[in-house]
């Protein structure tokens, strides 16, 4: 099968192609440079005039697991009047601020994305979150593995383990789980709050294993890099939404002695603690050093106005947002002497001081930072906002007058302790292909994907362009092809499709798994070869399929372990 | 298809036909260090096995037949006997639901597309836990957690042994602790008078505590604890019968405690409006974990209803009693509850699936009714049609979620019959509608 996409305007930073009008070629689901000689094209699309882009990437965005389905569970009312129909392609489910699964993948296509990846999955909780990634259609899928809030990590680091033991355990931990990167949540801190500590500075001591944030963040960090997974370690780091958290979030990227790191939904991280209301931004400062220290990547979670569900692996810091729950109901959870989680519904207000200056932060260091390769589009989904509101936030971003007649409803107190209104960079086709494509699948190491050069899987979305309403063109794809199957058509699914799984699989001695085994069997409930995930499990849960033309199971390089 | 959990029994190499390391789905715990043997006679559980565990694996399920109106069919007839059944259907009820995580989106799938009801057979247990999630939500732990963790394990009113009877030999009086070389000995609290106490003993068990007020009283001790660690205390002299110095006496445990864990067993927790005690030992965890630290651990959660809970809610957004009538997830916890649908004759046809124990028989009803059940369900009368299928971890692979909806687990082919899946069975007649 050969189809020709003629004409369109392009935009595909990884091979350096901006806005040029080019002929692509996909065949058999993947691109290629030229078609073979003599080759009859099966298909055409004549995309005159239109933007040609890959298809976007989701580096953050809680799809599954536990606490993402206890937030489905713990709003009903949110549901109610978003309920979807069932229709002859697709099936029924709601979708307000935490969607059900199969609604979630379909509205992913419908708005160009072709890969989302759940940024927290707790290794007791690996099964289920690849459950319900498998229950979500249309995308690519995949998960970080959350570590150095569970006993073992911290025992090991404690007791002076010898590096590559470490190193051992993370890569172990990487396959047993079905990981595609490592993340760290409040580093120490979860564990910490088992204690009843209630907060974690970055040089503070856990009480029990002696341990501060910045050993672990330094020791995973390490470890990521001599393993050789692409993507750095994806940090959500100290005091989450707390006044004054830009300190912890500075000292941490200046800490990272020219260690790869990833700072995650760093919006909740950049508060500083002026003005009468002691809540002021810190964007400047942040994005300042953040523009000369290049070895740190961040995603914003942006914040939107409106009723969501903020759903954490962050127990400690989610039990401090409690007092801001909205409706007054919430779950936190001590899992496994593993990790936790919190639970807790937000409804951010635009006539809020504190919302609307978090709205504003959020836009400030998207347009403060200037290497869009180092700063990826989320709202932490969905903790910022729902995901679907990504067509708003580029129209945010790329139109300034926009920009600022939103910023005029805000709350005034908010209005003046910005700088938004000074700002006015406007981000460029190029760059939101950047951050919303190439940028993603170069840091998590999908080397096929996030492109359009030869080689890549033929992912692809078309828009008609539209000057005038960024968010109506991307909110409303003309065409999305996935693995070169057209599955959307004006916005529409037309063909439901599975996913395939994507992980990273670097070496480790087996060794350890002897001294695994003793741990689980004394210790913990669950046995080390009940714990640990087969591909099949996930291959059953997405499409029955082998192997093959949907690639369940999608194993990306890892580069050599050192040591 | 290549069966993933068809078993290479994991773990140490097994002893001569042993098969180790085994998951139990016979109830919430889903323990999984059994030991099992097969012989000519069917399996056999060698080790670590219970009550529950014994009489689900060693049950003979050979020489089930599929039937119509109690008479022998061929499994493809039974099938489109259902089929035609649901076809004719206006509002089919699909209850039961003692399956796995496959079993249960099967059941989903089909709900959704023939506009049915989908309820599990313990939703009204599962509902007094979920009522408090909806309304105020919680503060809650999991078994590994309470295992190494709890220093003070407080009972609320409900027989866990007999729910569950490995609890206490697995959680409480355990030998190891990740905290200590040393663990201290643990005090045990039981709220309520006659809960069985047997199983527990052992080195670990230290103190065992019992304020014996009746079962359905016990919401008015917790009410009076949260009150005196609120700092307003009742005057009265005794509470459900305990004297006030008991309570307060237990106040000062609870706050010297390092990480009390409250467990409750909402099935266990019989009685009118029991959702108010969840409620208030909910509140009881988030006072005191205004200073301390403190948990909650629901446990039940038998005949896979964790599984159908999470599942219903990650693909409806609603936790079961759920219609699809409409062509959307309806959602009204009392409308769409089946036992009330059938008392009231709403619905005409009962889709009933309970494939771990033959004691989840279907309710009595003069609609039709099409059972999937695991051979021996207990049956008032022959159905119109009955399909035999087999227990996941036991005749089929699968996977189910534990109590804690934290944890889930792998079932295994232990080979017991070959008995068909629940969800290839309702996967055919989906594909059939």
């Amino acid at each position: 099968m050969l189809i020709k996409f003629t004409g369109g305007t392009v935009y595909d930073p990884l091979n350096g192609v901006n806005g040029e009008v080019r002929d692509i070629y996909a065949q058999d689901g993947r691109i290629v440079a030229t078609p073979p000689p003599g080759a009859r094209v099966d298909a055409e699309y004549a995309l005159n005039g239109r933007v040609v882009m890959a298809g976007a990437i989701d580096p953050h965005s809680h799809i599954g697991g536990g606490k993402v389905t206890i937030g489905r569970m713990l709003l009903p009312e949110d549901h109610q009047g978003h309920e979807v129909s069932r229709t002859e392609l697709m099936r029924s489910g709601c979708g307000h601020a935490v969607p059900s699964t199969m609604t979630t993948g379909y509205r992913y296509a419908e708005m160009g994305y072709t890969a989302a990846f759940e940024p927290a999955m707790l290794p007791a909780n690996a099964r289920q979150a690849h459950l319900e990634m498998g229950d979500t259609p249309m995308i690519d899928k995949g998960a970080f593995v959350m570590l150095g809030n569970d006993d073992f990590f911290l025992r090991a680091l404690a007791g002076k383990k010898d590096f590559s033991f470490i190193k051992d355990y993370i890569a172990w931990t990487m396959h047993a789980a079905q990981a595609l990167a490592v993340k760290i949540v409040n580093p120490g801190g979860i564990s910490a709050f088992k204690f009843n500590q209630r907060k974690m500075d970055l040089d503070e001591k856990h009480v029990f294993y002696g341990l501060t944030p910045r050993d672990i963040i330094l020791t995973l960090a390490r470890g990521m890099k001599e393993l050789g997974v692409p993507h750095p370690i994806h940090i959500h780091g100290c005091n989450l939404g707390v006044p004054g958290s830009m300190d912890s979030t500075l000292a941490t990227i200046r800490g990272a002695e020219g260690l790869p790191l990833h700072l995650t939904h760093i919006q909740f991280h950049s508060y500083g603690t002026e003005g009468d209301m002691k809540f002021s931004s810190g964007a400047p400062q942040i994005a300042e050093l953040l523009n000369q220290t290049p070895n740190v990547s961040i995603d914003i979670g942006q914040i939107m106005f409106g009723q969501t569900c903020t759903a954490s692996g962050d127990s400690m810091r989610q039990y401090g947002n409690t007092k801001s729950s909205n409706p007054k109901k919430w779950v936190v959870m001590d899992i496994e002497c593993d990790n936790g989680c919190g639970v807790v519904p937000m409804k951010y207000r635009d006539k809020s001081y504190v919302n609307a200056l978090q709205w504003a932060i959020g836009l400030e260091l998207f347009l403060l930072v200037n290497d869009p390769w180092r700063i990826f589009l989320t709202t932490d989904h969905p903790n910022g906002a729902p995901f679907y509101y990504y067509p708003h936030l580029i129209r945010l971003l790329m139109d300034r007058t926009f920009r600022n007649e939103m910023l005029e409803k805000l709350h005034p107190g908010a209005q003046a302790a910005t700088i938004l209104k000074t700002l006015n960079r406007e981000y460029s086709l190029y760059e939101i292909a950047i951050m919303t494509r190439a940028g993603p699948a170069k840091s998590l190491g999908l080397r096929d994907r996030g492109h359009l050069g030869a080689g890549a899987v033929a992912d692809i979305t078309v828009y008609e362009d539209n000057a005038q309403d960024r968010e109506a063109m991307f909110k409303t794809p003309l065409f999305v092809f996935k693995n070169g199957e057209q599955i959307v058509k004006n916005g529409k699914v037309v063909k439901v499709v599975a996913g395939a799984t994507h992980v990273v699989r670097p070496d480790y001695d087996k060794g350890i798994e002897k001294t695994l085994r003793e741990y689980f069997d004394r210790y913990h409930t669950v046995k080390l070869d009940n714990f640990r995930l087969s591909d099949q499990e996930i291959v059953d849960s997405n499409c029955g399929h082998t192997g093959g033309e949907c690639g369940c199971v999608i194993v990306q390089p890892s580069g050599p372990r050192i040591s | 298809m290549t069966n993933w959990t068809q078993a290479q029994a994991p773990g140490n190499p097994p002893k001569s036909n042993a098969i180790t390391d085994v998951a139990c789905p016979f109830c919430g715990l889903v323990c999984d260090d059994l030991e099992l043997a097969r012989d000519e006679k069917g399996l056999h559980v060698t080790k670590n096995g219970c009550e529950k565990a014994v009489a689900g694996f060693e049950r003979n399920v050979d020489g089930a037949k599929p039937q119509i109106e109690g008479r022998d069919v061929d499994l493809a007839t039974a099938i489109q006997a259902a089929t035609a059944l649901i076809r004719k259907s206006s509002l089919p009820l699909y209850g039961g639901l003692g399956t796995d995580v496959n079993g249960i989106r099967s059941v989903m799938a089909l709900a959704d597309k023939s506009g049915g009801v989908v309820d599990h057979a313990l939703s009204e247990g599962q509902y007094r836990n979920f009522r408090v999630l909806q309304t105020t939500g919680w503060i809650m732990t999991t078994l590994t957690e309470t295992r190494n963790r709890a220093d003070v394990i407080i009972v609320v009113g409900t027989d866990i042994q007999k729910l569950h009877p490995r609890f206490f030999e697995r959680i409480v009086n355990v030998e190891a602790s990740l905290l200590s070389e040393t663990p201290a000995k643990r005090t045990v609290i039981f709220i309520g008078k006659g809960l069985d106490q047997s199983a527990v003993k052992g080195p670990r068990i230290g103190e065992i505590v019992t304020l014996p007020c009746d079962l359905d009283r016990v919401g008015e001790i917790v009410g009076a604890l949260s009150a005196e660690i609120r700092g307003t205390p009742s005057s009265a002299d005794s509470v459900a019968g305990v004297p006030a110095a008991d309570i307060r006496a237990l106040v000062e445990r609870l706050k010297s405690a390092a990480y009390p864990v409250f467990v409750w067993a909402p099935p266990g927790l019989n009685f009118p409006n029991a959702d108010l005690v969840v409620s208030a030992v909910s509140d009881l965890v988030k006072e005191l974990n205004v200073k301390w630290r403190a948990a909650g651990l629901a446990l039940g959660g038998n005949e896979g209803a964790i599984s159908a809970g999470a599942v219903s809610s990650w693909q409806s957004g609603y936790p079961l009693r759920v219609s699809f009538a409409s062509g959307k997830p309806d959602y009204d916890f009392l409308r769409y509850a089946i036992p009330r649908m059938i008392a009231n004759g709403e619905g005409d046809l009962l889709v009933w699936l309970a494939s771990f124990t033959p004691d989840l028989g279907p309710p009595a009803t003069k609609i039709p009714t099409i059972v999937l059940g695991t051979p021996g369900i207990k049956l008032a009368s022959p159905p119109a049609v009955f399909i035999p299928v087999g227990t996941p971890g036991a005749d089929h692979g699968g996977r189910i979620i534990r109590v804690d909806n934290v944890v889930s687990l792998p079932l295994r082919d232990l080979g017991r019959s070959k008995l068909p899946k629940a969800s290839d069975i309702f996967g055919a007649i989906e594909l059939a509608l």
